[in-house]
């Protein structure tokens, strides 16, 4: 966390919680489905459900999904330009059980692309994402952040860090979680610095990957 | 002898040192968020526009234009800024939260307010912002910062605290001095819920502000003269952390407790629902918004 963080983000109201943190959630999605949304359906637990109406909850997380930052001015009619790009939403209130009051479980589909994403507003507009795909992560998005699913193999982190470290980058924090042995695994890779598109393109050629996003950082500081 | 450098020149120099900025950058754009504050203050002293319930709107400009009866137009200044930021926060305008958006007119009322009232330009604020954001992470290392984790101690007693050790800074206090007014303010703080009518960040917020923008200047004014808070800095973030933890959620801007469940609070609610309000309250029409 850094001071811009703490004297911003600049953003549009009423909660920084409620609305920018929101907003950052569905961005976090926008950007892993890589294509133009056309359907979410998004749960909210707890406070995000109890009193997110109030705090434009709903509309910040629809303006995420289109790709809209914090400090959007379009963002208090997400609902309008959503019709208009054709993204249908449905909300849901939901049970996730133990996990921040502030969580929201997003499902999000393309015309060819699907994603989950679950995460939590934390407070000041910063947020965890908590999974992705269905397999447990732990990052906030404050730096550049790899994701990359594969069938469980041999070898497999050390050729994405090797990767990594060839392309001259610097690895922050590293999770990497799997359904069972020889199963889905997912790497999330927090990063200093963006990784160049070649490298990209690496991970996407080998055979054991079947899906790798870039997030961008989503945070100021 | 050399002044002693400022608290903020320590706060810069680790904080990019963490995580790799360039102070130069940090500089830019923290005097580039003064100037969003800036502008957030001047919408809201030019607008009566309601808020998302119709709460509130025409606080911050209907003090601005009143007369100076106390003769203390300081005071004025910092509560009329504040709650012209958190006007525009409740009618979904643009503003910088600091550290929270709820919590967002506390800094610009203080800091903004002391420099206009001073006649200080704004690059004189940069180095005071710098420091409380540096007073914001520290705190939000050891506790939270967000109402619905802490109560509204955490908030507000956060963005006071900051503000408090800005102001002291940007007179020439000593980093000691502003780590002082930083305890003082939030040792004044503890235990205060997050109690939001309707869930909306509203009422008590926008007032709030007003309120806490001007302790923040009292705090400043305190540890200016050299006074100290008796209890140690760290010790008074451990005494609200644990307060925090104690606090029933129904505080904790569930909306379940406090001024939400008065019977003025519950009309609004139900109001907002589209439900007729059930007992007799004191509540008036809404303007819609």
């Amino acid at each position: 966390m850094s001071l811009l963080d703490m004297i911003g983000p600049v953003m549009i109201g009423p909660s920084s919680s409620h609305t920018a943190g929101a907003c950052r959630l569905g961005l976090v999605a926008h950007w892993l489905l890589g294509e133009a949304p056309k359907a979410a359906t998004i749960g909210l637990h707890a406070s995000f459900a109890k009193t997110g109406r109030g705090h434009g909850t709903h509309l910040a997380l629809v303006a995420g999904l289109l790709g809209y930052s914090p400090d959007d001015p379009r963002l208090p009619r997400a609902f309008a330009e959503a019709e208009r790009a054709g993204l249908n939403v449905e909300f849901r209130d939901v049970d996730l059980g133990d996990v921040h009051p502030n969580t929201a479980h997003i499902e999000l589909r393309g015309e060819t692309q699907k994603v989950t994403v679950q995460g939590s507003s934390t407070g000041g507009g910063v947020i965890l994402v908590t999974q992705v795909q269905g397999l447990g992560v732990n990052f906030s998005a404050a730096s550049p952040t790899v994701l990359l699913r594969y069938q469980d193999a041999v070898g497999m982190i050390a050729r994405v860090a090797s990767t990594v470290a060839a392309d001259g980058v610097n690895i922050a924090a590293l999770t990497c979680t799997r359904e069972n042995r020889g199963g889905q695994a997912l790497l999330a890779i927090e990063l200093d610095a963006p990784l160049s598109p070649e490298a990209l393109a690496f991970f996407t050629a080998w055979k054991d990957t079947n899906w790798v996003r870039l997030l961008p950082k989503l945070m100021d500081g | 002898m050399n002044a002693p450098a400022p608290a903020s020149a320590w706060v810069l120099e680790r904080d990019c040192a963490e995580t790799g900025l360039d102070p130069a950058d940090i500089r830019a754009e923290m005097l580039r968020r003064i100037g969003e504050m800036r502008a957030s203050i001047a919408r809201g002293l030019a607008s009566r526009a309601p808020s998302i319930t119709g709460m509130v709107g025409w606080n911050a400009q209907g003090l601005w234009e009143a007369p100076d009866v106390l003769n203390a137009p300081l005071i004025r200044r910092v509560q009329a800024y504040a709650m012209a930021v958190n006007e525009e926060n409740a009618r979904m305008g643009r503003i910088v939260a600091a550290p929270t958006a709820g919590s967002a007119g506390t800094i610009p009322g203080a800091l903004i307010g002391v420099a206009d009232h001073l006649g200080l330009g704004d690059e004189r604020l940069v180095d005071p912002m710098i420091l409380a954001a540096g007073v914001g992470k520290a705190i939000s290392k050891r506790m939270f910062i967000s109402g619905a984790a802490g109560g509204c101690q955490a908030e507000i007693g956060s963005s006071a605290a900051m503000a408090a050790a800005a102001v002291v800074e940007l007179l020439g206090g000593t980093p000691r001095a502003a780590v002082q007014a930083a305890s003082m303010a939030l040792m004044n703080t503890i235990g205060l819920v997050c109690d939001p009518v309707g869930g909306y960040v509203e009422v008590p917020c926008v007032s709030r502000n007003a309120f806490y923008a001007v302790h923040a200047v009292s705090a400043a004014q305190l540890a200016l003269a050299q006074l100290e808070s008796f209890i140690p800095p760290d010790e008074v973030l451990g005494a609200m952390a644990s307060v925090g933890r104690m606090m029933p959620a129904a505080l904790r801007e569930t909306a379940e407790g406090g001024l939400a469940q008065t019977p003025t609070g519950l009309a609004v609610t139900a109001r907002m629902e589209g439900r007729e309000p059930e007992g007799p309250s004191g509540m008036v029409e809404l303007p819609m918004a």
